[in-house]
């Protein structure tokens, strides 16, 4: 274990910059800022889905594709996608800045974040805009009910 | 400290099910079956005990992250009193959502 830890308030390894944009301090802010957008957009999705009527039980094709064929949770849910993989993601490069203590190992890992992130956020935005609540030729029980009305 | 522990794992611990609970919801854009079929695993007993946990790591990462918005931009001194309403805020979310979920899931 001689690869200890350095010190609290030691010196940076490398100088600060001292002009330009200040990322750290933006992304600070922006954990503070998306995590009160968070707090209600993920209570609320929690309300919706787990405690309004039989919850967790109530979940299907049916129950999801009935919300998301409202502009409202598209936008709702597309909300929650950016801010939480973003602040999730920005969480983890943290992590990884503290507790891998070399410099590939930490490049590694905060590129696989970034990979999973820009994924995830590419695909669940093109899922949110762009899927059919009323696929064609589906059994129409699992569809919801505002479907037998095309 | 264990404020600081606790908001770094229940971290890790929503951000890895972020991952999945987006892939799987991206099955609505699949099929009705295939996302029905992996969201029946969601409604089994052993994963109902799993969303109590997950929830629980969601409402302490919440409350706390409030904490620490609190501290930075309002008053420091008042941290170890914030990290008691935090746990008795957690405490009453709980009550209220544990009872009613379990019922949910062990009523179907």
């Amino acid at each position: 274990m001689t690869s200890a830890l350095a010190a609290p308030r030691s010196p940076y390894a490398r100088a600060p910059r001292k002009n330009g944009v200040n990322w750290e301090k933006w992304g600070w802010l922006y954990m503070r800022v998306s995590g009160i957008v968070l707090v209600v957009l993920i209570f609320g999705h929690l309300f919706v889905n787990l405690m309004v009527g039989e919850g967790v039980s109530a979940l299907n094709f049916a129950f999801v594709s009935g919300k998301l064929a409202n502009p409202f949770w598209q936008w709702w849910d597309v909300a929650m996608l950016w801010l939480a993989l973003i602040h999730g993601g920005n969480g983890m490069r943290t992590l990884v800045n503290d507790y891998a203590t070399t410099r590939v190992a930490r490049g590694i890992l905060k590129s696989a974040i970034l990979a999973a992130v820009v994924i995830l956020i590419v695909l669940g935005t093109l899922v949110v805009f762009t899927f059919d609540a009323c696929p064609a030729g589906q059994p129409a029980d699992l569809l919801p009910t505002f479907c037998q009305a095309l | 400290m264990w404020s600081w522990v606790l908001h770094r794992i229940t971290g890790v611990a929503i951000f890895f099910f972020l991952l999945v609970h987006i892939l799987d919801t991206a099955l609505v854009r699949v099929s009705p079956e295939a996302y029905n079929a992996v969201i029946s695993q969601y409604q089994t007993p052993i994963m109902g005990l799993g969303e109590v946990a997950l929830v629980g790591a969601i409402v302490f990462h919440a409350f706390n992250g409030l904490r620490i918005i609190a501290i930075d931009f309002w008053n420091a001194k008042y941290q170890r009193v914030l990290f008691y309403v935090v746990i008795g805020l957690w405490v009453v979310t709980m009550l209220a959502f544990v009872p009613r979920h379990l019922i949910n899931v062990f009523s179907h």
